[in-house]
């Protein structure tokens, strides 16, 4: 009884893990195509799939055959011991050293194409081109599947990853400042409104963003702020703030109100206890919103695209740039891509924690 | 007033002379201006520099870096030093504003006055200049396009949404009773880091079809896949209403994990004992999950669900890479982006954007209540 228990537990536990691993290779594959495509050369990109970098059997070309002109075709032709119609030669046939003869094209070709089933991928060349390629601004050249030389100007990754730092570190801080300054507001100092304007922004917190983008466009254009540093930032501000003053308000209302207090008897001032009290308290509440943020700024497309568009052009907008223009260079695109995920999967896998608590927080952002 | 005690008594010298007069009132006045209109300089100077954008790049962005923080963190410091420099009364008043004040004006700036703007300009024309009633409201509930737009987000809506949570919950639950859970969750997880922009791109290779004919070999892995079993590749992005499927397979992708790590918690949230009660009573692990995990964590659930669904209304960057909305892949989103920079249409564009925040209207309604519930005594 104990005994069949056991086994029907780890029979159990070996279903659970095979199909956890298969639901993880899913997952995982399509990352994997794009990271090995990202580093072979553009050539062998088009002419077969990224799996061939692995060790594989394939037919590979041996030898050729051609009928001399006196041999008849219309019957039964033979070659390497074998006597098949020509259909069955289109079709391929097993010769008697155990290799593969094809017929090559139509009959008046008169050509046998005998292939070897072989071990291949041993011997992968990779290469760091695509990326350079795709990093500079400057002239670039590379073979495209017809195998002709292409020359045009690289995408200039380089400048728009420099861009998207630009956006999304002062994007991720300036936010989260302000925010924390009105949390401390709302959880702990009295005013006049202070429960109604708490639950604009409560619902605010899933506003779609679409709402803004008309009529802001219009004040940026009086402003002259399309196309600045400084609208985006704005721009982000505005669309985090409702979360990150709501993340924060839950976590400083939480603080223990004797420790305020006691600041205050002790004679500091609202401005003394933010800075020294309140915000080294909330750094774990801060932390996770600026992960939430970052990403959230770094992984933004429309808001890029209305606000900066071609000037200081984005990663995201750099890349898809590049999918609209240019279809079939996948060795631009994937590297492109690769670029444009790098910092997000570091900073997501090295602090996942903290951004979890973030995201259970926040499940309510829209 | 502290400063021009101290100096007393070396007011015979010129120079402590000055010092003192800084320390009356109107020295007080003086520097009370001098020092916000200084940050306003310094911030102004800042501001030009960067529209300029005649530097390198990398000056340009480490300015717009120092400029942006620390020109926010200046105007706090000085406001405040300016309020606080008010007769005590007056400053405990103001004090508050300014604190919350910057986030108020900005929040109202960027997402509340913007809601009445958009409900004004959705009835009026194109340009914004006449009212033209319920033209544009018209224009969405019944042009074709519209029509094919809503199609597609109920498609995204149901299919997305259901696939995320289910795998989610089944993700979730399965690793739950493995050795290896950090690892499965973490990698099930990865894709949510990855922008819609990027995924585009991996999907699209995915996807991608080279046509027919002799010695072609694909190199889409779906279409490689189809051909090894025997098909025939397919353009998979351009067979419609398929091709829909095909891009909500990248949400799905993308949001499992994100309902994975929610739904997780909730389900280690169970209480231990009530399992192994259910197991004493000789319950299987199916009736465990549908009559005690599942009842137990369905406020999560349904947390988890309206966030994606959220999500699903409001899905953009995977179509405007993928396709671009063509081939009977157009969604409300894409179709408001259209309208409003493509068209230049504002009047129905914003009609768009207030149907969208319509959509979400219900959601909006039910955070205030649960807001409310919560904080009773606040």
């Amino acid at each position: 009884m104990a005994k069949s228990q056991k086994s029907q537990k780890s029979s159990q536990s070996f279903w659970t893990n095979f199909v956890l691993i298969f639901i993880c290779a899913m997952w995982m594959i399509p990352i994997l195509g794009i990271l090995i495509t990202s580093f072979r050369p553009s050539e062998e990109i088009f002419r077969n799939g990224w799996w061939n970098v692995f060790p594989h059997k394939e037919d590979l070309e041996i030898d050729r055959y051609t009928f001399p002109e006196g041999v008849n075709l219309d019957g039964p032709i033979t070659y390497g011991g074998r006597t098949a119609t020509f259909q069955e030669w289109q079709r391929g046939v097993q010769l008697e050293d155990g290799a593969k003869g094809t017929w090559y094209g139509n009959k008046r070709t008169r050509t046998i194409i005998i292939t070897g089933n072989e071990w291949v991928g041993f011997a992968t060349n990779l290469t760091l081109k695509n990326y350079k390629d795709v990093l500079t601004g400057k002239t670039i050249s590379y073979k495209n599947a017809q195998g002709q030389t292409i020359t045009r100007t690289g995408n200039n990754l380089s400048g728009a990853f420099l861009n998207s730092l630009a956006v999304t570190i002062p994007g991720t801080i300036i936010p989260i400042l302000i925010a924390a300054f009105a949390a401390f507001g709302f959880a702990w100092l009295e005013f006049p409104g202070r429960n109604l304007v708490f639950t604009i922004i409560v619902a605010l917190l899933v506003v779609p963003l679409q709402i803004a983008l008309v009529p802001i466009l219009r004040d940026y254009v009086k402003l002259q702020l399309n196309g600045t540093f400084l609208g985006i930032w704005l721009a982000h501000t505005g669309f985090g703030l409702p979360l990150a003053t709501y993340l924060l308000f839950n976590y400083i209302s939480t603080i223990p109100r004797e420790l305020l207090e006691s600041a205050y008897i002790d004679g500091a001032s609202n401005f003394t206890i933010f800075t020294n009290l309140i915000l080294p308290l909330s750094v774990p509440a801060l932390a996770s919103f600026a992960i939430f943020q970052f990403l959230w700024l770094w992984n933004d497309y429309l808001v890029a695209l209305v606000f900066l568009g071609e000037k200081n052009q984005t990663v995201t907008i750099a890349v898809a740039q590049l999918v609209g223009e240019k279809g079939q260079d996948w060795h631009l695109m994937t590297a492109a891509a690769f670029v444009s995920m790098i910092l997000p999967l570091v900073v997501f896998l090295s602090l996942q924690r903290y951004f979890v608590r973030g995201l259970m927080a926040g499940s309510v952002k829209g | 007033m502290n400063i021009s005690q101290t100096n007393s008594p070396g007011a015979n010298n010129p120079i402590a002379k000055v010092i003192a007069w800084f320390g009356t009132t109107l020295g007080q006045l003086f520097i009370s201006v001098l020092i916000p209109a200084l940050t306003f300089l310094v911030l102004w100077q800042g501001y030009i520099f960067l529209q300029r954008a005649a530097a390198p790049q990398i000056v340009q962005v480490l300015v717009a870096i120092v400029w942006g923080v620390g020109g926010v963190a200046l105007l706090f410091t000085v406001t405040n030093w300016l309020v606080v420099k008010l007769p005590t009364k007056i400053a405990r008043k103001l004090q508050p504003f300014v604190f919350v004040g910057p986030a108020v004006v900005i929040m109202g700036w960027f997402l509340a006055v913007p809601v009445v703007r958009s409900l004004i300009a959705s009835f009026r024309n194109y340009l914004g200049t006449a009212w033209v009633g319920l033209e544009n409201y018209k224009f969405a509930f019944t042009d074709p396009r519209m029509l094919e737009t809503f199609r597609n987000n109920l498609l995204w809506l149901v299919f997305g949404t259901f696939f995320s949570v289910a795998f989610g919950l089944l993700i979730a639950t399965l690793a739950d009773r493995s050795k290896a859970e950090v690892l499965y969750k973490s990698i099930i997880f990865t894709p949510y880091a990855l922008s819609f922009v990027g995924a585009g791109v991996i999907w699209k290779f995915i996807y991608t079809y080279k046509g027919t004919g002799v010695g072609i070999r694909e190199i889409g892995l779906l279409n490689a896949v189809v051909t090894a079993l025997g098909g025939t590749p397919q353009p998979w992005l351009n067979l419609t209403p398929w091709n829909n499927f095909f891009l909500i397979v990248i949400m799905v992708w993308l949001q499992t994990g994100y309902a994975m790590v929610i739904l997780s918690s909730a389900i280690k949230g169970v209480p231990a004992e009530l399992l192994e009660a259910a197991r004493i009573d000789g319950a299987n692990e199916f009736k465990i999950f549908f009559s005690i995990i599942i009842p137990y964590i369905k406020g999560t659930l349904l947390t988890v669900t309206t966030t994606i669904i959220i999500f699903s209304l409001k899905t953009f960057d995977i179509v405007r890479v993928m396709t671009g909305g063509n081939n009977g892949t157009n969604v409300i989103a894409n179709e408001f982006y259209l309208q409003s920079f493509t068209y230049n249409h504002a009047g129905r564009a914003s009609a768009i954007a207030i149907i969208l925040l319509l959509l979400v209207t219900p959601v909006i309604i039910n955070n205030i209540r649960s807001f409310n519930q919560q904080r009773r005594g606040f």
